[in-house]
């Protein structure tokens, strides 16, 4: 395995407020909406938080700890599969930094310390571009899309 | 932001280079990508402007160097205001010649 490193940076302007899109991330009951998961925890640093699949199973999806928390402009967070929790090498991280831009807000989401060429990070790479157009959706007109649609044929796993 | 900036963003075949070559290689600096591109310097500088401008690239300085990332946030929007609608339209003709083929 490589040690070499890559880095993503997505960026999006939504016609909202920095804490309601700060809210969106950090609050279950709004990022179920727009993510088909919650991200739970206390939020504060260095506590626990879990990516959680918001149906009935609750599968926890990703693990990691809360680096910074400055609400409502920046969260940064530790980002790991679960089955790679116990390794720390295997730990990304995810910087949302949430500024005012004109009326609307930019929400850049820096991914970084990802191992290049993992499935994590061929797996962000899919994952972030629809979670930020879903949440940009459900601020913005009320109704996220479903990030779990698939391009063909009709989707039986999207409860 | 607006599509229309992206489509002119993409209406260009530099620009779809420079696309094409952060996504083989993310965060690269101007010098790296005009090593890739037969033109001038001010000119890359001027196609990148306008990807800028269509968020299809964000930048980030690191140290004395800004590093250049693809952005792919407007296509998945361009995506969803234009693809699939058309992908569920064909998926409900599909649907509907199978009912008539198979009777219903």
């Amino acid at each position: 395995m490589s040690n070499e490193k890559t880095s993503f940076v997505y960026v999006t302007y939504i016609r909202s407020t920095p804490a309601k899109v700060f809210e969106a991330i950090t609050k279950p009951e709004i990022a179920r909406r727009y993510w088909g998961h919650e991200n739970v925890s206390d939020w504060k640093p260095g506590s626990a938080w879990e990516h959680v699949r918001a149906n009935e199973q609750r599968t926890v999806n990703i693990v990691g700890k809360v680096v910074e928390v400055t609400p409502p402009t920046r969260l940064v967070i530790t980002w790991a599969s679960p089955s790679q929790a116990a390794d720390p090498a295997s730990y990304s991280r995810v910087c949302f930094d949430v500024a005012p831009y004109d009326d609307m807000v930019r929400l850049t989401v820096t991914h970084d310390e990802l191992e290049a060429g993992s499935g994590m990070a061929k797996g962000i790479q899919q994952g972030w571009p629809i979670v930020l157009s879903s949440l940009k959706s459900l601020l913005e007109t009320g109704h996220g899309i479903d990030v779990f649609a698939k391009p063909k044929a009709a989707s039986g796993s999207t409860a | 932001m607006d599509a229309d900036k992206v489509f002119k963003a993409l209406g260009d075949p530099t620009r779809t280079k420079v696309l094409d070559l952060l996504y083989e290689q993310n965060g690269q600096t101007l010098g790296q990508l005009c090593e890739h591109l037969d033109m001038a310097r001010q000119s890359v500088t001027q196609h990148i402007g306008i990807l800028e401008a269509a968020n299809l690239v964000s930048t980030v300085r690191r140290g004395r160097e800004k590093l250049h990332f693809i952005n792919p946030v407007p296509l998945q929007e361009v995506y969803e205001r234009w693809v699939r609608k058309f992908e569920q339209q064909r998926l409900s003709l599909l649907h509907d010649l199978k009912r008539e083929l198979e009777g219903d």
